[in-house]
Protein backbone atom coordinates (compact mmCIF):
# COMPACT_ATOMS: atom_id res chain seq x y z
CA UNK A 1 0.00 0.00 0.00
CA UNK A 2 1.36 3.64 -1.01
CA UNK A 3 3.03 5.29 2.16
CA UNK A 4 3.05 1.80 4.44
CA UNK A 5 5.93 2.44 6.96
CA UNK A 6 5.97 5.86 6.85
CA UNK A 7 8.16 8.34 8.70
CA UNK A 8 6.32 11.42 9.82
CA UNK A 9 8.51 14.35 9.60
CA UNK A 10 7.68 18.45 9.69
CA UNK A 11 7.48 17.33 6.03
CA UNK A 12 5.37 14.70 5.77
CA UNK A 13 1.57 15.22 3.52
CA UNK A 14 -0.72 13.00 5.56
CA UNK A 15 -3.70 11.58 4.83
CA UNK A 16 -6.20 9.12 5.68
CA UNK A 17 -5.80 6.08 3.61
CA UNK A 18 -9.30 4.67 1.88
CA UNK A 19 -9.92 2.01 4.54
CA UNK A 20 -9.80 4.50 7.04
CA UNK A 21 -12.24 6.90 7.73
CA UNK A 22 -13.18 9.81 9.70
CA UNK A 23 -16.98 10.35 10.40
CA UNK A 24 -19.35 11.54 13.30
CA UNK A 25 -21.28 9.04 14.71
CA UNK A 26 -24.72 10.89 14.98
CA UNK A 27 -26.04 8.26 17.22
CA UNK A 28 -23.49 8.17 19.92
CA UNK A 29 -23.00 11.74 19.10
CA UNK A 30 -18.88 11.67 19.07
CA UNK A 31 -16.10 11.03 16.15
CA UNK A 32 -15.13 7.46 15.23
CA UNK A 33 -12.36 6.12 13.22
CA UNK A 34 -13.84 3.44 10.58
CA UNK A 35 -11.33 1.20 9.90
CA UNK A 36 -11.70 -2.49 8.49
CA UNK A 37 -13.55 -4.91 11.63
CA UNK A 38 -12.54 -1.96 14.08
CA UNK A 39 -14.23 1.63 14.84
CA UNK A 40 -12.01 3.95 16.88
CA UNK A 41 -12.87 6.41 19.58
CA UNK A 42 -10.22 9.29 18.70
CA UNK A 43 -10.12 11.82 21.51
CA UNK A 44 -10.92 15.50 20.77
CA UNK A 45 -7.38 16.67 20.08
CA UNK A 46 -6.49 13.67 17.93
CA UNK A 47 -10.19 14.46 15.74
CA UNK A 48 -8.83 17.99 15.28
CA UNK A 49 -5.26 16.85 13.94
CA UNK A 50 -7.14 14.40 11.67
CA UNK A 51 -8.83 16.84 10.38
CA UNK A 52 -5.94 18.99 9.06
CA UNK A 53 -4.60 15.61 7.49
CA UNK A 54 -5.91 16.76 4.27
CA UNK A 55 -2.90 14.83 1.90
CA UNK A 56 -1.97 19.07 1.06
CA UNK A 57 -1.12 20.47 4.79
CA UNK A 58 2.19 19.79 5.82
CA UNK A 59 2.95 18.80 9.35
CA UNK A 60 4.98 21.94 9.83
CA UNK A 61 1.75 23.64 8.77
CA UNK A 62 -0.50 21.63 11.32
CA UNK A 63 1.92 22.50 13.78
CA UNK A 64 1.90 26.38 12.95
CA UNK A 65 -1.98 26.47 13.02
CA UNK A 66 -2.33 24.96 16.29
CA UNK A 67 0.09 26.77 17.84
CA UNK A 68 -1.15 29.98 16.86
CA UNK A 69 -4.69 28.84 17.65
CA UNK A 70 -3.89 27.80 21.33
CA UNK A 71 -0.99 30.21 21.52
CA UNK A 72 1.15 27.12 22.41
CA UNK A 73 4.85 26.97 22.19
CA UNK A 74 5.48 25.47 18.78
CA UNK A 75 7.85 23.10 19.18
CA UNK A 76 5.99 21.61 21.93
CA UNK A 77 3.08 21.11 19.65
CA UNK A 78 5.46 19.82 16.62
CA UNK A 79 6.75 16.96 18.97
CA UNK A 80 2.93 16.23 20.21
CA UNK A 81 1.64 16.18 16.64
CA UNK A 82 4.60 13.96 15.08
CA UNK A 83 4.08 11.62 17.69
CA UNK A 84 0.62 11.11 17.44
CA UNK A 85 0.41 11.17 13.66
CA UNK A 86 3.38 8.57 13.77
CA UNK A 87 1.18 6.12 16.04
CA UNK A 88 -1.39 6.36 13.98
CA UNK A 89 0.31 5.67 10.76
CA UNK A 90 2.43 2.74 12.27
CA UNK A 91 -1.50 1.11 13.14
CA UNK A 92 -2.04 1.59 9.36
CA UNK A 93 -4.78 4.87 10.15
CA UNK A 94 -2.53 6.92 7.87
CA UNK A 95 -0.63 7.29 4.74
CA UNK A 96 1.13 9.80 3.04
CA UNK A 97 -0.34 11.98 0.02
CA UNK A 98 1.44 11.11 -3.25
CA UNK A 99 0.91 12.10 -6.98
CA UNK A 100 -1.62 9.58 -8.20
CA UNK A 101 -0.52 6.68 -10.78
CA UNK A 102 -2.22 5.72 -13.79
CA UNK B 1 -4.62 10.62 21.80
CA UNK B 2 -4.91 8.01 24.82
CA UNK B 3 -8.21 7.14 23.01
CA UNK B 4 -7.20 5.76 19.98
CA UNK B 5 -4.37 4.34 22.00
CA UNK B 6 -6.14 2.35 24.41
CA UNK B 7 -8.66 1.48 21.37
CA UNK B 8 -5.87 0.13 19.68
CA UNK B 9 -4.29 -2.11 22.33
CA UNK B 10 -7.45 -3.51 23.84
CA UNK B 11 -8.32 -4.47 19.68
CA UNK B 12 -4.54 -5.78 19.49
CA UNK B 13 -4.79 -7.81 23.19
CA UNK B 14 -8.35 -9.23 22.04
CA UNK B 15 -8.03 -9.79 18.15
CA UNK B 16 -11.67 -11.16 17.91
CA UNK B 17 -13.28 -8.05 19.59
CA UNK B 18 -12.08 -5.27 17.23
CA UNK B 19 -14.99 -3.04 18.38
CA UNK B 20 -12.98 -2.61 21.66
CA UNK B 21 -12.99 1.55 21.54
CA UNK B 22 -16.37 1.78 21.90
CA UNK B 23 -17.66 -1.17 23.34
CA UNK B 24 -16.13 -0.56 26.93
CA UNK B 25 -18.12 -0.87 30.38
CA UNK B 26 -20.21 2.10 30.59
CA UNK B 27 -19.51 3.54 26.74
CA UNK B 28 -21.82 5.38 25.01
CA UNK B 29 -22.25 2.71 22.80
CA UNK B 30 -23.26 0.13 25.27
CA UNK B 31 -26.15 1.94 26.60
CA UNK B 32 -27.55 3.02 23.69
CA UNK B 33 -26.83 -0.84 22.18
CA UNK B 34 -27.07 -0.66 18.48
CA UNK B 35 -24.07 -2.71 17.41
CA UNK B 36 -21.70 -0.86 15.42
CA UNK B 37 -21.35 -3.52 12.53
CA UNK B 38 -23.86 -5.82 10.83
CA UNK B 39 -22.90 -8.57 8.60
CA UNK B 40 -25.27 -9.12 6.00
CA UNK B 41 -25.37 -12.74 4.52
CA UNK B 42 -26.81 -11.68 1.33
CA UNK B 43 -27.28 -15.51 -0.38
CA UNK B 44 -26.42 -19.23 0.57
CA UNK B 45 -25.11 -19.75 -2.91
CA UNK B 46 -21.81 -20.19 -3.31
CA UNK B 47 -19.33 -21.92 -6.24
CA UNK B 48 -17.26 -23.54 -3.27
CA UNK B 49 -18.20 -26.39 -1.06
CA UNK B 50 -15.66 -25.70 1.99
CA UNK B 51 -16.05 -28.51 4.59
CA UNK B 52 -16.19 -25.97 7.60
CA UNK B 53 -18.70 -23.74 5.95
CA UNK B 54 -20.25 -21.33 8.99
CA UNK B 55 -23.57 -21.09 7.00
CA UNK B 56 -26.43 -23.35 8.95
CA UNK B 57 -26.58 -27.04 7.42
CA UNK B 58 -30.34 -26.11 5.90
CA UNK B 59 -29.27 -23.23 3.94
CA UNK B 60 -31.56 -20.90 2.60
CA UNK B 61 -32.78 -21.19 -1.08
CA UNK B 62 -32.38 -18.60 -4.03
CA UNK B 63 -35.64 -18.06 -4.43
CA UNK B 64 -36.49 -16.47 -0.34
CA UNK B 65 -33.83 -14.25 -0.92
CA UNK B 66 -34.47 -10.71 0.43
CA UNK B 67 -34.71 -8.77 -3.30
CA UNK B 68 -32.74 -5.54 -3.67
CA UNK B 69 -35.63 -3.02 -2.71
CA UNK B 70 -35.91 -5.17 0.58
CA UNK B 71 -31.70 -4.87 1.62
CA UNK B 72 -31.87 -1.61 -0.05
CA UNK B 73 -34.34 -0.83 2.59
CA UNK B 74 -32.75 -2.43 5.34
CA UNK B 75 -29.45 -1.05 4.71
CA UNK B 76 -30.97 2.65 5.06
CA UNK B 77 -32.73 1.63 8.50
CA UNK B 78 -29.20 0.21 9.46
CA UNK B 79 -27.81 3.29 8.99
CA UNK B 80 -30.72 5.20 10.56
CA UNK B 81 -30.07 3.34 13.48
CA UNK B 82 -26.96 3.65 14.51
CA UNK B 83 -25.05 0.99 12.72
CA UNK B 84 -21.73 2.24 10.96
CA UNK B 85 -20.35 -0.72 9.00
CA UNK B 86 -21.69 -3.50 7.19
CA UNK B 87 -20.14 -6.22 5.93
CA UNK B 88 -21.36 -8.17 2.83
CA UNK B 89 -21.43 -12.01 3.34
CA UNK B 90 -22.64 -15.13 2.22
CA UNK B 91 -22.58 -17.84 0.94
CA UNK B 92 -20.79 -15.52 -1.96
CA UNK B 93 -22.00 -12.08 -2.22
CA UNK B 94 -20.85 -11.46 -5.66
CA UNK B 95 -23.41 -14.48 -6.44
CA UNK B 96 -25.97 -11.23 -6.02
CA UNK B 97 -26.16 -9.79 -9.70
CA UNK B 98 -27.29 -6.32 -7.49
CA UNK B 99 -24.25 -6.68 -5.49
CA UNK B 100 -22.63 -3.21 -6.63
CA UNK B 101 -26.21 -1.00 -6.41
CA UNK B 102 -26.18 -2.53 -2.62
CA UNK B 103 -22.59 -1.39 -2.17
CA UNK B 104 -23.13 1.94 -3.37
CA UNK B 105 -26.98 2.17 -1.71
CA UNK B 106 -24.70 1.80 1.35
CA UNK B 107 -22.13 4.25 0.41
CA UNK B 108 -25.06 6.84 0.34
CA UNK B 109 -26.29 6.09 3.65
CA UNK B 110 -22.79 6.30 4.93
CA UNK B 111 -22.01 3.06 5.67
CA UNK B 112 -18.78 1.44 5.52
CA UNK B 113 -18.52 -1.22 3.82
CA UNK B 114 -16.48 -4.74 3.36
CA UNK B 115 -16.70 -7.27 1.41
CA UNK B 116 -16.28 -11.03 2.34
CA UNK B 117 -16.04 -12.96 -0.48
CA UNK B 118 -14.48 -16.38 -1.99
CA UNK B 119 -13.41 -14.02 -4.99
CA UNK B 120 -13.78 -16.89 -7.51
CA UNK B 121 -16.97 -15.02 -9.73
CA UNK B 122 -15.23 -11.69 -9.59
CA UNK B 123 -14.08 -10.12 -12.99
CA UNK B 124 -11.73 -7.27 -12.70
CA UNK B 125 -14.53 -5.12 -13.97
CA UNK B 126 -17.03 -5.70 -11.66
CA UNK B 127 -14.17 -5.36 -8.55
CA UNK B 128 -13.67 -1.92 -10.10
CA UNK B 129 -17.26 -1.12 -10.09
CA UNK B 130 -17.64 -2.44 -6.62
CA UNK B 131 -14.71 0.44 -5.81
CA UNK B 132 -15.97 3.15 -7.54
CA UNK B 133 -19.37 2.30 -5.37
CA UNK B 134 -17.79 3.07 -2.71
CA UNK B 135 -16.58 0.23 -1.55
CA UNK B 136 -13.56 0.15 1.81
CA UNK B 137 -12.19 -3.12 2.54
CA UNK B 138 -11.67 -6.68 0.57
CA UNK B 139 -11.64 -9.44 2.25
CA UNK B 140 -10.61 -12.78 0.44
CA UNK B 141 -10.65 -16.20 2.03
CA UNK B 142 -7.94 -18.72 0.91
CA UNK B 143 -7.93 -22.58 1.97
CA UNK B 144 -4.11 -22.90 1.49
CA UNK B 145 -0.87 -21.51 -0.26
CA UNK B 146 -0.99 -23.73 -3.55
CA UNK B 147 -4.06 -25.05 -5.55
CA UNK B 148 -3.42 -28.96 -4.52
CA UNK B 149 -4.29 -28.65 -1.27
CA UNK B 150 -6.10 -25.26 -1.80
CA UNK B 151 -8.66 -26.13 -4.38
CA UNK B 152 -9.15 -29.60 -2.79
CA UNK B 153 -10.73 -28.15 0.72
CA UNK B 154 -12.62 -25.74 -1.65
CA UNK B 155 -14.09 -28.68 -3.81
CA UNK B 156 -13.77 -26.14 -6.77
CA UNK B 157 -11.22 -26.63 -9.51
CA UNK B 158 -8.88 -23.71 -10.14
CA UNK B 159 -10.19 -21.80 -7.19
CA UNK B 160 -6.96 -20.95 -5.74
CA UNK B 161 -5.44 -19.30 -9.00
CA UNK B 162 -8.48 -17.46 -9.09
CA UNK B 163 -7.91 -15.94 -5.72
CA UNK B 164 -4.44 -14.90 -6.43
CA UNK B 165 -5.61 -13.10 -9.45
CA UNK B 166 -8.59 -11.13 -7.38
CA UNK B 167 -6.23 -10.36 -4.62
CA UNK B 168 -3.63 -8.37 -6.70
CA UNK B 169 -6.34 -6.62 -8.99
CA UNK B 170 -7.75 -5.53 -5.21
CA UNK B 171 -4.41 -4.06 -4.76
CA UNK B 172 -4.26 -2.68 -8.11
CA UNK B 173 -7.47 -0.87 -7.43
CA UNK B 174 -5.49 0.35 -4.05
CA UNK B 175 -8.72 -1.35 -2.14
CA UNK B 176 -7.29 -2.64 0.79
CA UNK B 177 -7.06 -6.08 1.40
CA UNK B 178 -7.35 -8.84 4.23
CA UNK B 179 -6.38 -12.74 3.62
CA UNK B 180 -8.81 -14.71 5.69
CA UNK B 181 -6.85 -18.03 6.19
CA UNK B 182 -9.21 -20.80 7.26
CA UNK B 183 -6.61 -23.45 9.06
CA UNK B 184 -7.44 -26.95 10.50
CA UNK B 185 -5.50 -30.47 10.59
CA UNK B 186 -4.91 -30.92 6.97
CA UNK B 187 -3.42 -27.18 6.19
CA UNK B 188 -2.07 -26.06 9.43
CA UNK B 189 1.50 -27.13 7.99
CA UNK B 190 1.44 -24.35 5.24
CA UNK B 191 0.71 -21.56 7.62
CA UNK B 192 4.10 -20.43 7.24
CA UNK B 193 3.71 -20.12 3.32
CA UNK B 194 0.71 -18.31 3.81
CA UNK B 195 1.74 -15.93 6.03
CA UNK B 196 4.27 -15.11 2.89
CA UNK B 197 1.89 -15.19 0.21
CA UNK B 198 -0.26 -13.17 2.69
CA UNK B 199 2.74 -10.31 2.53
CA UNK B 200 3.38 -11.27 -1.34
CA UNK B 201 -0.09 -10.30 -2.37
CA UNK B 202 0.28 -6.90 -0.24
CA UNK B 203 -2.64 -7.87 2.03
CA UNK B 204 -2.93 -5.37 5.34
CA UNK B 205 -4.39 -8.20 7.84
CA UNK B 206 -4.25 -11.50 7.93
CA UNK B 207 -6.84 -13.76 9.98
CA UNK B 208 -5.58 -16.89 10.81
CA UNK B 209 -8.94 -18.47 11.86
CA UNK B 210 -8.98 -21.74 13.08
CA UNK B 211 -12.02 -23.66 12.17
CA UNK B 212 -15.00 -23.17 14.59
CA UNK B 213 -17.28 -26.30 15.28
CA UNK B 214 -20.84 -25.91 14.26
CA UNK B 215 -22.71 -26.70 11.46
CA UNK B 216 -20.97 -28.15 8.32
CA UNK B 217 -17.50 -28.06 10.65
CA UNK B 218 -18.98 -29.93 13.11
CA UNK B 219 -20.29 -32.79 10.67
CA UNK B 220 -16.54 -32.90 9.39
CA UNK B 221 -14.73 -32.55 12.58
CA UNK B 222 -13.12 -35.96 12.51
CA UNK B 223 -11.26 -34.36 9.40
CA UNK B 224 -10.48 -31.34 10.61
CA UNK B 225 -9.65 -31.55 13.73
CA UNK B 226 -6.11 -30.40 14.63
CA UNK B 227 -3.39 -31.89 17.30
CA UNK B 228 -2.41 -30.01 20.25
CA UNK B 229 0.79 -30.09 19.36
CA UNK B 230 -0.27 -28.88 15.67
CA UNK B 231 -2.19 -26.14 17.91
CA UNK B 232 1.14 -24.81 20.21
CA UNK B 233 3.08 -24.68 16.72
CA UNK B 234 0.87 -22.53 15.44
CA UNK B 235 0.68 -20.29 18.18
CA UNK B 236 4.34 -19.87 17.75
CA UNK B 237 4.63 -19.47 14.02
CA UNK B 238 1.75 -16.26 15.04
CA UNK B 239 3.72 -15.13 17.64
CA UNK B 240 7.05 -15.01 15.62
CA UNK B 241 5.46 -13.67 12.21
CA UNK B 242 3.80 -10.91 14.08
CA UNK B 243 6.95 -9.52 15.24
CA UNK B 244 8.79 -9.86 12.21
CA UNK B 245 6.22 -8.39 10.41
CA UNK B 246 4.92 -5.07 12.66
CA UNK B 247 4.12 -2.44 10.65
CA UNK B 248 3.88 -4.73 7.79
CA UNK B 249 1.06 -7.64 8.30
CA UNK B 250 -1.53 -7.32 11.11
CA UNK B 251 -1.96 -10.94 12.07
CA UNK B 252 -5.17 -11.70 14.12
CA UNK B 253 -5.59 -15.18 15.25
CA UNK B 254 -8.19 -17.44 16.31
CA UNK B 255 -7.61 -20.69 18.30
CA UNK B 256 -9.96 -23.57 18.09
CA UNK B 257 -11.83 -23.59 21.61
CA UNK B 258 -11.46 -27.18 21.98
CA UNK B 259 -8.16 -27.01 23.23
CA UNK B 260 -8.86 -23.88 25.89
CA UNK B 261 -9.47 -24.14 29.31
CA UNK B 262 -11.94 -20.87 29.25
CA UNK B 263 -14.21 -20.41 26.77
CA UNK B 264 -14.57 -17.82 23.99
CA UNK B 265 -16.73 -14.14 24.40
CA UNK B 266 -18.58 -15.63 21.73
CA UNK B 267 -20.10 -12.55 19.90
CA UNK B 268 -19.45 -10.46 22.31
CA UNK B 269 -22.13 -12.13 24.10
CA UNK B 270 -25.39 -13.46 23.10
CA UNK B 271 -27.14 -10.49 22.14
CA UNK B 272 -24.86 -7.77 23.59
CA UNK B 273 -22.78 -6.29 20.15
CA UNK B 274 -23.59 -7.91 17.65
CA UNK B 275 -26.19 -9.70 14.80
CA UNK B 276 -26.40 -10.70 11.35
CA UNK B 277 -29.08 -10.80 8.59
CA UNK B 278 -29.97 -14.14 6.75
CA UNK B 279 -30.19 -14.41 3.08
CA UNK B 280 -34.40 -14.44 4.07
CA UNK B 281 -34.20 -11.62 6.20
CA UNK B 282 -33.92 -13.19 9.71
CA UNK B 283 -32.15 -10.83 12.38
CA UNK B 284 -29.78 -13.53 14.07
CA UNK B 285 -27.67 -13.28 17.35
CA UNK B 286 -25.03 -14.95 15.26
CA UNK B 287 -25.14 -17.12 11.76
CA UNK B 288 -25.06 -20.09 13.57
CA UNK B 289 -28.34 -19.35 15.70
CA UNK B 290 -30.66 -20.95 13.68
CA UNK B 291 -29.24 -24.49 14.47
CA UNK B 292 -30.59 -24.15 18.30
CA UNK B 293 -34.32 -25.48 17.69
CA UNK B 294 -37.15 -23.62 19.71
CA UNK B 295 -36.00 -20.34 18.98
CA UNK B 296 -37.86 -18.01 16.94
CA UNK B 297 -36.15 -15.52 15.04
CA UNK B 298 -38.08 -12.43 13.35
CA UNK B 299 -37.52 -10.92 10.40
CA UNK B 300 -37.33 -7.62 8.52
CA UNK B 301 -40.44 -8.88 6.69
CA UNK B 302 -41.74 -8.64 9.90
CA UNK B 303 -43.77 -5.80 10.95
CA UNK B 304 -41.68 -4.66 13.51
CA UNK B 305 -37.96 -2.53 13.20
CA UNK B 306 -34.84 -3.84 12.93
CA UNK B 307 -34.18 -1.96 16.36
CA UNK B 308 -37.48 -3.63 17.80
CA UNK B 309 -36.69 -7.08 17.02
CA UNK B 310 -32.55 -6.01 18.61
CA UNK B 311 -34.65 -4.84 21.24
CA UNK B 312 -37.34 -6.92 22.12
CA UNK B 313 -37.43 -10.10 20.57
CA UNK B 314 -37.90 -13.09 22.73
CA UNK B 315 -35.01 -14.99 20.86
CA UNK B 316 -32.33 -11.96 21.26
CA UNK B 317 -33.55 -11.94 25.42
CA UNK B 318 -33.69 -15.41 26.18
CA UNK B 319 -29.55 -15.46 27.02
CA UNK B 320 -28.95 -11.84 27.49
CA UNK B 321 -26.60 -10.75 29.96
CA UNK B 322 -26.14 -13.41 33.05
CA UNK B 323 -29.80 -13.54 34.24
CA UNK B 324 -30.50 -16.65 32.30
CA UNK B 325 -27.30 -18.78 33.45
CA UNK B 326 -27.18 -22.27 35.53
CA UNK B 327 -24.54 -23.23 37.83
CA UNK B 328 -21.59 -23.30 37.15
CA UNK B 329 -21.48 -20.20 35.45
CA UNK B 330 -24.44 -18.44 37.67
CA UNK B 331 -21.81 -18.07 40.61
CA UNK B 332 -18.49 -17.98 38.06
CA UNK B 333 -16.13 -15.02 38.58
CA UNK B 334 -15.73 -14.88 34.49
CA UNK B 335 -19.18 -14.79 33.91
CA UNK B 336 -19.21 -10.79 32.77
CA UNK B 337 -15.81 -11.63 30.61
CA UNK B 338 -17.13 -14.85 28.46
CA UNK B 339 -20.83 -14.55 28.76
CA UNK B 340 -20.93 -18.48 29.32
CA UNK B 341 -19.33 -18.64 26.06
CA UNK B 342 -21.10 -19.75 23.13
CA UNK B 343 -24.23 -20.55 22.82
CA UNK B 344 -24.81 -22.87 19.20
CA UNK B 345 -22.00 -24.58 20.43
CA UNK B 346 -23.26 -25.20 23.86
CA UNK B 347 -26.45 -26.66 22.48
CA UNK B 348 -24.70 -28.35 19.45
CA UNK B 349 -22.43 -30.43 22.03
CA UNK B 350 -24.79 -30.80 25.17
CA UNK B 351 -28.49 -30.76 23.38
CA UNK B 352 -29.30 -27.48 25.66
CA UNK B 353 -28.38 -24.03 24.74
CA UNK B 354 -28.41 -22.70 28.41
CA UNK B 355 -25.85 -24.90 29.00
CA UNK B 356 -21.96 -23.79 30.12
CA UNK B 357 -20.23 -24.25 26.92
CA UNK B 358 -18.30 -27.16 26.84
CA UNK B 359 -15.19 -25.51 26.32
CA UNK B 360 -14.79 -24.32 29.58
CA UNK B 361 -12.75 -26.29 31.93
CA UNK B 362 -16.21 -25.90 34.40
CA UNK B 363 -17.82 -27.57 31.97
CA UNK B 364 -18.85 -30.91 33.39
CA UNK B 365 -18.89 -32.25 29.74
CA UNK B 366 -15.35 -30.59 28.86
CA UNK B 367 -13.05 -33.59 29.70
CA UNK B 368 -14.77 -35.96 27.46
CA UNK B 369 -15.11 -33.45 24.46
CA UNK B 370 -11.48 -32.37 24.81
CA UNK B 371 -10.58 -36.32 24.99
CA UNK B 372 -12.84 -36.99 21.90
CA UNK B 373 -11.33 -34.01 20.15
CA UNK B 374 -8.06 -35.72 20.65
CA UNK B 375 -8.95 -38.75 19.71
CA UNK B 376 -10.37 -37.41 16.51
CA UNK B 377 -7.24 -35.17 15.39
CA UNK B 378 -4.86 -38.52 16.13
CA UNK B 379 -6.96 -40.50 13.98
CA UNK B 380 -7.06 -40.91 9.83
CA UNK B 381 -10.37 -39.54 8.74
CA UNK B 382 -9.39 -37.43 6.06
CA UNK B 383 -12.36 -37.13 4.14
CA UNK B 384 -14.66 -34.24 3.57
CA UNK B 385 -18.25 -33.74 3.84
CA UNK B 386 -18.86 -30.95 1.17
CA UNK B 387 -20.99 -28.10 1.64
CA UNK B 388 -24.30 -28.03 -0.60
CA UNK B 389 -28.01 -27.60 -0.68
CA UNK B 390 -28.24 -31.73 -0.84
CA UNK B 391 -27.16 -32.10 2.28
CA UNK B 392 -23.67 -32.63 1.85
CA UNK B 393 -21.72 -35.10 -0.50
CA UNK B 394 -19.05 -37.39 1.37
CA UNK B 395 -15.57 -36.87 -0.82
CA UNK B 396 -14.85 -39.66 -3.58
CA UNK B 397 -12.17 -41.84 -1.71
CA UNK B 398 -9.57 -41.46 -4.35
CA UNK B 399 -9.53 -37.90 -3.96
CA UNK B 400 -8.36 -37.11 -0.62
CA UNK B 401 -4.78 -36.35 -0.18
CA UNK B 402 -3.47 -38.75 2.63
Amino acid sequence: MAGRNISVSEASRPVLPRHAKLKFDDTRQRWVILAPERVLAPDDIAVEVLQLCDGVRSVAGMADQLAEKYTAERAAILTDVVAMLQDLADKGFLTEAREPTT
Amino acid sequence: MSDVQTAASDAARDPTDGLAALERPGSVAESFGIPLAVLAELTHRCPLQCPYCSNPVELDRGGTELSTAEWKKVLSELAEIGVLQIHFSGGEPTARKDLVELVQHASDVGLYSNLITSAVLLTRERLAQLSDAGLCHVQISFQGNEPVVADRVAGFKGAHAKKIEVAKWTRELELPLTVNAVMHRQNLFQLPDIIQMAVDLDADRLEVANVQYYGWALKNRAALMPTLAQIEETTAIVEDARARLKGTLAIDFVVPDYYALRPKKCMGGWGRQFFNISPAGKILPCHAAETITGLEFESVRSNHSIAWIWQNSAAFNRYRGTGWMPEPCRACEFKDIDFGGCRCQAFALTGDAGNTDPACALSPMHEQIFKLAETEAGGDHDRFLYRNFAGGTLEAESDHGA
